[in-house]
């Protein structure tokens, strides 16, 4: 199987910043879309003339709110995309939506500029938790969205945020049983997590955000999502991320997969392999800096680093084994390293890790305490 | 050279916090010593750790010059010393310096058990009292009140007692004039052949070796060719002056004078305190009593957590050590710990600086272990041996019996508290030997068992008193007791550097306290682990960790590849801050958490 390629695209603005979120979002008024599409195009050129010959299997748009974006700027981006790339047949173009209603009158326009997938951000349906969470949608707003976008594109996903303060673990229950009952072929399913230098991550610093599960609750919760979709043919193939059979977000498992991509818009990463060597690229986080860096200096890219033998091999492993169906090992020698071994021994023994025809995986046990394994596999 | 009767020396004693170093301040602002500009708070509190925690660690001796009322000019030598119980050494031998103390007592809170102690050294010293009423600028201050209970509690009179305000200044020239008046001009001769006491010395970078000496006859001069008595060594004095605070040189001191000297001298350990410095050639005959050496009676592991940095640790203690000759130290290994140190301290708050100074002036991560006290092991073969480290206790079947240090422990405390302070007194093994009151506060006197208080005593006193109660106390020599060592197993691994001597009816209760502690200290881990407290092989207490249950990052996405990289090398360095037992980590700050006892 050829190695999969993949265009990650990142809008970095939103119509409020939720309390819980650390991505790179920007609350700004009157965005000059036609100035954004240019940079968008611009930047697909230049990764472009780095990357030739190399066939697309997927392009994202993630935010921040993609579905802020005109259609137009979204047709624009992908028009410059075909133009640059040979694209595969089955090309995924997924875009992040935000479930309000202003934003569900854009999706016939996102269709026609080539979008055949969306993920929209539900995160809870409970009205009272959505409030909580700084949400702009009710649950019947997102439902509608959601219905809306089903009636117009064939896949769609949805995210939920679980975990949530004083969400018992029948509250959880009852209402992933309801989402499924939606009869959905992805679901992403989050638990809250409270990040550094986020409305939550202050509050939670001064002791101020209570009700949030402990780590018990925590892991009940888990394995209940686990039990649930399970049941309901969902199957997680990743640590949150559940789909029927094919239904996998193809941009996200040549993440996990550490295949390349290529990441453009503000504070985009990417990995990629050039003449042989692995990089790491990175873009300019701010979205004003990024626009004028690629307006005045010709590039948004910020960095660009070789990974060692090391890093990749770190990062494939903490990438990897979020994946159901683990890491092939085959041809690492790190994984030859007699202390790895012995990791993997004792892990195994543990029934936290399989290790078979050199491919390693977390297994239903090991999942759920995947950054304990990651820190005795890697030393940290 | 001063005339005898134009001298005062004094030292300015009392509880911590009750404004010696600032009554200090006072006296070197308004006599002129030092110009207003110059002047800063506690001047006289140097050290960093001493600003740092607003304590005075180390005596400090200052010459002043007074003009008195009555037009005499006066050179008064004050000493500053430190309150806390831990540096008493330092407070008994700065008054056999002087003829005098200002006894300090701080008008809003009155009577403490460190103003007992030094009234008590100062009365052992023959010393005049002038007491000092302070912080009369407080609204809480109470002078009738707290006179009546010097009265009462101490027994000295009061009718010379200065009311005062370090803060302010009112009451600084009342107290100089009682200084003047009230405390006795040194007596000495001027013609005998040089006797002086060596009453501290410390290093200077500089100068090397700095002795501080108090001349009682004869008179020293620059190029003296000296003699410490004690070891009979011979140096040649190339300096000679006094302190205001800075050096300043002078060319002799006579009688009744302290300043110091310098003779080229490499090392304090050469220079003994109490020791009499005369003159090479022209002896005197009789040597000054001596001073009993400090001795340190707590003792703990000090060890790298990185063990690469030993070398350094043991450059940082050889350094820290040559400047204080209570701190002892020898080398330790531990099975869990690997190399390090066993240390010697005055108390806990001495542990607390010297382990402080050597993280921050060398940089070095510490691990420290358990403190203890040092027990006497009666062998059946007859022999005795000293038990410093829990870890080294023989075989039990080879010893006939165990002797603890006790102390003579006293608290003064207010009334409503009382009940609180014995029982906590009662439940570390304590014998009551007094209890008495003045006015709503008590006093209460206990013969307890050192081991017992070293640790956390006076954290739990302090907070089942909400700070209102004080303590002192001396050591009062040793006794027999049922004393077993406890070990603690992790994971089936005995962890040596958490084994402890424990009396045999509280060690369940210890060892209960010990693993649940430990309990919530180390993280969990991948799989359980049990932690067990145990006398030989009997286990007495048992929790089991459980495993981890959930630890993993919810959204992973293409952005976060980097980020989760970063953050496991930086888990990794991390790491180094914990200890491997088998396979277990331990977090360094665990080793003294786990011993703090919530009753
Ligand atoms: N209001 C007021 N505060 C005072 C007075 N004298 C001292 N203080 C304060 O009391 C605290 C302790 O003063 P220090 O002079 O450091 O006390 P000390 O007796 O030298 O303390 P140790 O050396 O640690 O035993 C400081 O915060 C001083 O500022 C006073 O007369 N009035
Ligand atoms: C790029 S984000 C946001 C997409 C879109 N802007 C939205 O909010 O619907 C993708 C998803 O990450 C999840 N997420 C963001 N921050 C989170 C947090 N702190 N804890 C758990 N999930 C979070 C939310 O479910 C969110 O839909
Ligand atoms: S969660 Fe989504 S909508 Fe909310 S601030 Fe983050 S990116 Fe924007
Ligand atoms: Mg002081």
């Amino acid at each position: 199987m050829p190695e999969a390629f993949g265009l990650y695209i990142h809008w970095p603005f939103c119509q409020a910043k939720c309390p819980y979120c650390d991505f790179n979002s920007h609350v700004t008024r009157n965005i000059d879309q036609k100035r954004w599409l240019a940079a968008y195009v611009a930047e697909i050129s230049r990764v472009g003339a780095q990357t030739t010959g190399r066939t697309l299997n997927s392009v994202f748009f993630g935010g921040g709110t993609p579905s802020l974006m005109e259609p137009e700027t979204v047709d624009g981006v992908m028009t410059a995309v075909r133009a640059t790339w040979p694209t595969a047949n089955s090309i995924e173009v997924t875009l992040e939506a935000n479930p309000t209603s202003v934003e569900a009158g854009r999706f016939q326009g996102y269709r026609q500029a080539g979008v055949n997938r969306v993920s929209m951000g539900i995160q809870a349906l409970h009205d009272d938790d959505l409030r909580a969470l700084g949400r702009l949608h009710s649950v019947v707003e997102g439902l509608a969205a959601f219905e809306t976008a089903r009636g117009i594109f064939n896949r769609v996903s949805f995210d939920l945020i679980y975990a949530r303060q004083g969400q018992t673990l029948a509250d959880w229950r009852t209402e992933l049983r309801r989402a499924l009952d939606l009869g959905l072929d992805h679901l992403s399913l989050y638990q809250l997590t409270i990040e550094e230098g986020t409305a939550f991550g202050d509050r939670y610093a001064l002791g101020k955000l209570r009700g949030l599960p402990d780590e018990d609750l925590s892991a009940d919760m888990y394995e209940a999502t686990q039990e649930i979709c399970g049941a309901a043919g969902l199957m997680a193939y990743e640590v949150s991320n559940h789909a029927k059979n094919g239904n996998e977000s193809q941009h996200n498992l040549i993440y996990w997969r550490y295949q390349d991509y290529a990441g453009i818009g503000p504070g985009a990463h990417g990995r990629l392999t050039l003449d042989g060597q692995k990089f790491a690229t990175e873009t300019v986080l701010s979205p004003g800096g990024w626009l004028n860096a690629v307006e005045n200096i010709g590039t948004g890219e910020s960095l660009r680093a070789l990974l060692s033998d090391e890093d990749q091999f770190a990062e494939r492993l903490l990438m990897g084994l979020r994946l159901s169906e683990g890491v092939d090992l085959a041809g690492s020698d790190s994984a030859q390293n007699p202390t790895f071994v012995n990791n993997i021994n004792g892990l195994s023994d543990l029934g936290l890790v399989g290790y078979e025809n050199q491919t390693l995986l977390a297994t239903h046990k090991g999942r759920p305490v995947l950054n304990g394994i990651l820190r005795s596999l890697l030393g940290g | 050279m001063t005339d005898l009767n134009h001298i005062r020396n004094f030292s300015i004693v009392a509880h911590i916090d009750h404004g010696k170093s600032t009554l200090a301040d006072r006296l070197i602002q308004s006599t002129g010593t030092v110009q207003d500009r110059d002047m800063k708070a506690q001047m006289l509190d140097s050290m960093d750790i001493e600003r740092e925690r607003g304590i005075t660690i180390k005596a400090n001796t200052v010459r002043i010059d007074y003009v008195a009322l009555d037009g005499r000019k006066y050179v008064l030598n004050l000493i500053d010393t430190p309150g806390h119980v831990d540096f008493a050494y330092e407070v008994s031998r700065s008054m056999r310096a002087v003829e005098g103390s200002l006894l300090v007592v701080d008008s809003t809170q009155g009577v403490e058990a460190q103003t007992l102690a030094n009234v008590y050294h100062a009365l052992d010293a023959d010393h005049e009292i002038v007491p000092i009423f302070n912080k009369i600028d407080l609204p809480a201050s109470d002078v009738s009140r707290v006179a009546e209970q010097v009265e009462d509690v101490i027994g000295i009179d009061t009718s010379c007692a200065i009311a005062v305000s370090a803060k302010t200044g009112e009451g600084i020239r009342e107290t100089l004039e009682a200084i003047v008046h009230h405390l006795p001009a040194p007596k000495g001769d001027r013609d005998a052949p040089l006797k002086a006491m060596l009453v501290d010395s410390w290093y200077d970078s500089y100068l090397g070796v700095i002795v501080l000496v108090r001349i009682i006859d004869g008179v020293l001069k620059k190029g003296d060719r000296v003699r410490f008595m004690s070891n009979n060594t011979v140096h040649s004095v190339d300096r000679i002056g006094v302190f205001r605070p800075q050096m300043e040189m002078a060319a002799d001191l006579g009688p009744g004078e302290i300043g110091f000297l310098t003779a080229s001298i490499k090392q304090v350990r050469d220079t003994r305190v109490g020791d009499t410095v005369t003159h090479e050639k022209r002896s005197c005959d009789k040597a000054l009593p001596g001073f009993k050496p400090a001795q340190p009676v707590v003792f703990c592991g000090l060890f790298p957590v990185d063990s690469a940095e030993f070398e350094d640790l043991r450059d940082a203690i050889d350094k820290l050590a040559l400047n204080d000759a209570s701190f002892s130290f020898e080398m330790e290994t531990s099975a869990a710990l690997g190399f390090g140190f066993r240390c010697g301290f005055l108390g806990l708050l001495h542990l607390e600086v010297i382990r402080d100074r050597i993280e921050r002036e060398y940089d070095i991560d510490l691990i420290t272990t358990a403190p203890s006290v040092i027990y006497h092991v009666h062998m059946r073969d007859g022999t005795m041996q000293l038990l410093h480290n829990p870890a080294d206790m023989p075989d039990m079947t080879h010893v006939e019996h165990i002797e603890e240090p006790r102390i003579k422990a006293t608290i003064l405390v207010p009334d409503e508290y009382l009940g609180d302070v014995l029982k906590l007194c009662q439940d570390r093994r304590g014998i009551q030997l007094d209890l008495t009151y003045a006015g709503s506060r008590a006093m209460v006197v206990y013969d307890l068992p050192l081991n017992e208080v070293v640790f956390d005593f006076y954290d739990r006193l302090k907070s089942v008193t909400k700070g209102y109660a004080s303590f002192d106390y001396q050591l009062t020599g040793y006794r027999e007791d049922q004393l077993v060592k406890m070990s603690v197993l992790v994971n089936d691994e005995p962890v040596d550097a958490l084994s402890m001597m424990v009396h045999r009816d509280r060690a369940e209760l210890r060892g209960r306290a010990m693993v649940e502690k430990l309990k919530d200290l180390i993280p969990r881990h991948m799989f359980k682990i049990p932690i067990q407290a145990a006398i030989g092989g009997k286990v007495i207490a048992r929790e089991t960790l459980s495993a981890m249950r959930k630890d993993v990052t919810a959204k992973c996405y293409g952005g976060d590849a980097t980020r989760k990289r970063k953050l496991l090398d930086k888990q990794k360095a991390g790491k180094k801050k914990m200890r491997q037992f088998g396979s277990v980590n331990i977090p360094q700050e665990a080793f003294i958490s786990a011993l703090k006892m919530d009753s």
